[in-house]
C-alpha cells in the first residue's frame, strides 16, 4: 500500500504529469459526455474521422511552422460539419465517405511529415500520444475548452436528450435539431483537438466511444448512462496514467486498455443480469 | 385547424405526393389510408415541417409547431435506447422551452397526467428498452400528448401490435378524441379507420377520396383498396 502511495507521490512531483492529469481528466470527462450522444446517434465514426483530420492538420501546421492547435481547431471544426452532413445524408454512403476522408487526411499528414521533418519519433508521438507534449498554454486552452463543453452540455442537456432519442419528433415539436447536431459536432471537434496530442490521433476516439458503450451494458436510463460514462472515463484515465507511470507503458494506450478492461467487466455484469 | 393546399412532395426527382388539398377541422378524427408508397407518411412529414413541400402550402389556424404531438412510425424510433419512460415522455416538453431551459414543475405535472391517462404510471421508472411493443407505443403517445395541446398526428400507431393491444390503443385514441383532441392517423387497418375515424383521406400520391367515413364505403376508391388486398 505504501509503495502505491510513494508511486503516486512521485508521479505528482513532476510538472508534466500534473499537466497531463489536468488535461486528461477534463478531456476524458467531456469526451465521455459527448460520446453518449455520438454512440446513440451512430455518429461514432465522426469522432474517429475527426482525429485523423486532426493528425493531418497537426502535421501540416508543424511543417509550416504554424501554431498547431490554433490551426487544428478551425480545420477540425470545418471537418466536423462536413462529416456530420455526410452522415446525415443517407444517399451518399456516409460511413464510407468518412472512412475516405479520414484515411486521406492521415495520408496527407504522413506525406507532409516525411517531406519536411522526416519520419521520426515525433510522428509516433502524434499518432500514439505523448504526455510530455503538453505545455502550460495547452493546459489553459484545455481548461477553457472543457468549461465551454461542460456548460453547453449541462444547459442543453434536455434538448440533447430529445434530439438524440428521436430527431424527427424533436424537429416536429419545434426544435432546431440540426443546430444541436452541429453543437455536438463542434464540441467533439474541440475535445478531440485538445486531447489528441496526449492520447494520440489513433487512440483519442476510444475516449469518446468506450465509456458510453461500457455504461450502456449496465445502466438503462439516459441520465445514469451519462453520469456513469463521465465518472468511468475519469476513473479509467487516472488508473491508466498510474499504470503507465508504474510500468513505463505509453499513456494513451494504457488508458485505452483500462477502458477495455472496464468494458469487459461491465459486459460481464450486464450479462449476469445486473441492470440498473 | 390545418389546411393543405396543392401540396406536392418529391425526393430526388421521385414524386411522392401530388397536388393534395384537404383540411383538418377541430375535433376531427381523420384516417389517412392508401397502399404502401402512396405518400401518406410524406404528407404527414410535410405537415409537421420535417420535409419541405416542393409546391403548395400548409397553414395552421392558431396552432404553433410546438403544439402538435407526433407519434412516428415504430421503425423510426430506436428500440434499444437507454432511457427511462419518464425521460422519454418528458422530452415531449423540450420544444416548448428556450434553448437552455430546464423542465418546470408544470412539465412534470403534465407528464404525470399523461402517464395516468394512458395507464402506464407504474412504468415511469422502467427502461424504454425493456418495454413490450404496446407499452412502447403508449410511452410514445404519452410523449406526443405532452407536446400537443389540440392536435396529434400518428403514423401507423397500431402496426405491429397484437389485436388486443391494438384495440386498447383505439380505445385510448377514441377517449382522447372525445375529450376534444383532434387526431390525424395513418393506418393500414381499414376496419379500425372506418369504425373510429369520422373522416377518411385516401391517397395514391393524389387524393382519391376525401370526406366523411360513412360516405367512403361504396366509392370506387374504397373498392379499389379492398380489392387490392389493402386489408
Amino acid at each position: 500500500m505504501s509503495s502505491l502511495f510513494d508511486l503516486l507521490r512521485e508521479l505528482f512531483s513532476y510538472g508534466f504529469v500534473i499537466r497531463a492529469m489536468i488535461v486528461g481528466l477534463l478531456v476524458s470527462l467531456c469526451a465521455a459526455l459527448l460520446g453518449v450522444t455520438l454512440v446513440l446517434k451512430r455518429y461514432s465514426m465522426i469522432g474517429d474521422g475527426l482525429s485523423h483530420v486532426g493528425f493531418g492538420t497537426l502535421a501540416v501546421a508543424l511543417s509550416l511552422n504554424l501554431a498547431p492547435l490554433q490551426l487544428s481547431i478551425p480545420v477540425v471544426l470545418v471537418a466536423a460539419f462536413l462529416l456530420l452532413r455526410l452522415s446525415e445524408n443517407s444517399r451518399i454512403k456516409g460511413d464510407a465517405a468518412i472512412a475516405l476522408i479520414s484515411s486521406s487526411a492521415l495520408a496527407i499528414g504522413v506525406v507532409v511529415i516525411s517531406l519536411t521533418t522526416g519520419m521520426n519519433a515525433d510522428v509516433c508521438n502524434y499518432m500514439f500520444g505523448a504526455i510530455l507534449a503538453l505545455s502550460v498554454s495547452d493546459v489553459y486552452l484545455s481548461v477553457g475548452v472543457a468549461l465551454v463543453v461542460l456548460i453547453m452540455y449541462v444547459l442543453s442537456y434536455n434538448r440533447i436528450f430529445a434530439v438524440t432519442f428521436d430527431e424527427n419528433f424533436a424537429r416536429a415539436t419545434g426544435m432546431e435539431a440540426s443546430s444541436y447536431n452541429m453543437l455536438i459536432a463542434a464540441l467533439t471537434a474541440m475535445v478531440i483537438v485538445v486531447g489528441m496530442r496526449m492520447m494520440g490521433a489513433m487512440l483519442i476516439s476510444s475516449l469518446i466511444i468506450f465509456p458510453a458503450l461500457t455504461s450502456m451494458r449496465v445502466f438503462s436510463s439516459f441520465k445514469r448512462v451519462v453520469i456513469c460514462s463521465g465518472v468511468l472515463s475519469v476513473f479509467c484515465f487516472f488508473i491508466g496514467m498510474v499504470v503507465s507511470f508504474g510500468f513505463s507503458t505509453p499513456a494513451g494506450a494504457s488508458v485505452v486498455l483500462i477502458n477495455l478492461a472496464a468494458f469487459c467487466v461491465f459486459s460481464a455484469a450486464g450479462r449476469a443480469g445486473l441492470k440498473v | 385547424m390545418v389546411s393543405c393546399r396543392n401540396v406536392s412532395v418529391s425526393y430526388e426527382g421521385f414524386s411522392a405526393v401530388e397536388d393534395v388539398t384537404f383540411d383538418v377541422l377541430a375535433g376531427d378524427y381523420l384516417c389517412v389510408v392508401g397502399e404502401n408508397g402512396s405518400g401518406k407518411s410524406s404528407l404527414m412529414k410535410s405537415i409537421l415541417g420535417l420535409i419541405k413541400p416542393t409546391s403548395g402550402r400548409v397553414t395552421f389556424d392558431g396552432l404553433g409547431p410546438a403544439e402538435i404531438g407526433y407519434l412516428p412510425q415504430r421503425t423510426n424510433v430506436q428500440q434499444d435506447f437507454p432511457a427511462s419512460v419518464h425521460e422519454v415522455v418528458i422530452s415531449g416538453r423540450a420544444g416548448r422551452h428556450g434553448p437552455f431551459a430546464f423542465y418546470s414543475r408544470s412539465d412534470r405535472a403534465r407528464v404525470d397526467e399523461n402517464l395516468e391517462r394512458l395507464g402506464i404510471a407504474d412504468l415511469r421508472r422502467k427502461s424504454y428498452r425493456d418495454l413490450s411493443g404496446g407499452q412502447r407505443q403508449r410511452a410514445l403517445l404519452a410523449r406526443a400528448l405532452c407536446a400537443a395541446e389540440r392536435l396529434v398526428m400518428l403514423d401507423e400507431p397500431v402496426a405491429g401490435l397484437d389485436p388486443m393491444m391494438a384495440s386498447e390503443m383505439y380505445d385510448i385514441l377514441e377517449g382522447l378524441n372525445r375529450d376534444g383532441m383532434t387526431i390525424v392517423m395513418i393506418s393500414h387497418d381499414m376496419k379500425g379507420a372506418l369504425r373510429y375515424g369520422n373522416r377518411i383521406l385516401h391517397m395514391r400520391k393524389k387524393v382519391l377520396f376525401f370526406g366523411a367515413s360513412d360516405e367512403y364505403v361504396g366509392t370506387d376508391a374504397y373498392r379499389l383498396l379492398n380489392a387490392e388486398g389493402g386489408e
